[in-house]
């Protein structure tokens, strides 16, 4: 038990996974449901590096997540840029208010 | 107990509980500190799995660049007096359940399925390799991203600017 394998990182990988999912079910706020997403993108990237460690082998799973968090960072980007403008249109970023494209 | 293990659950403790906090608190400068504490974490995940290269990236990118955009979202959307209005939850009941069967699928596939590990070790100089890697290997993704992280750039811009009437 007090020896590190594969299943310590995808256990923990899943309870982020979980609470990302729950993030961005039950919250309202936009920026909280972006937060979630970021949750989920980053138990991929564990499981991702993790099993370029323990079963690939080599640097092809640090690789892919490198591509994934430049991916995040550009997603977080764009969507805070969409959250500021509902902002600027609506006065509020409650997700379920947000049910138009243009004014 | 080796003293990676002692480590490893402080960072999984870490982990864990940021992102608690950032599905389940009610405030959302809260949930952004959650946030902290859970990319702080994976970062020292990944110098657990000896990839340091990627735990350099996660710091900058992560904690420097997104969480850094994601606090002046906040701060810009939200008055501190009603930091808490527009943030109640919904379904609280229906998401535990979703996660509770989300994570515990996870976990039992994770612990049960029969893994081919590999007994290769792990590369000491990665920064060298991934660099050999993305100009060579992966050359092709890695113009594709940047040409994606060129159209974010202006995508962003575009968007969040402020409309000019014409007349």
């Amino acid at each position: 038990m007090a020896h590190l394998t594969l299943n310590h990182f995808l256990v923990i990988g899943a309870l982020l996974f979980g609470f990302g999912v729950l993030a961005v079910v039950t919250r309202r706020n936009a920026i909280a449901v972006l937060m979630g997403i970021e949750l989920i993108l980053n138990a991929a990237n564990l499981n991702l590096v993790a099993f370029g460690r323990y079963v690939a082998g080599g640097i092809s799973g640090q690789v892919f997540g490198l591509f994934v968090i430049v991916l995040a960072a550009a997603e977080a980007a764009v969507g805070l840029a969409i959250i500021l403008t509902i902002y600027q249109m609506l006065r509020n970023i409650d997700a379920s208010d947000a049910t138009t494209l243009k004014q | 107990m080796q003293p990676e293990f002692i480590i490893f659950l402080f960072l999984a403790l870490a982990t864990v509980a940021g992102a608690g906090a950032v599905a389940l608190s009610r405030n959302i400068f809260w949930s952004a500190m959650g946030l902290l504490s859970a990319l702080v974490g994976v970062g020292g995940l990944y110098v657990l799995l000896s990839a340091d290269f990627i735990a350099v990236t996660q710091v900058l990118v992560y904690i420097g660049g997104v969480l850094v955009l994601i606090i002046f979202a906040v701060m810009l959307t939200n008055q501190i007096k009603d930091i808490n209005v527009s943030n109640s939850s919904i379904g609280l009941v229906g998401g535990c359940a979703v996660f509770l069967v989300v994570a515990t699928l996870l976990s039992f596939i994770a612990i049960w399925a029969p893994w081919k590990l590999t007994d290769r070790a792990p590369v000491v100089d990665t920064t060298v390799a991934i660099g050999n890697g993305l100009l060579g290997v992966w050359l092709l993704p890695f113009e594709i991203a940047s040409v994606v992280l060129l159209a974010t750039l202006i995508g962003a811009i575009v968007i969040a600017r402020k409309e000019v009437k014409a007349d």
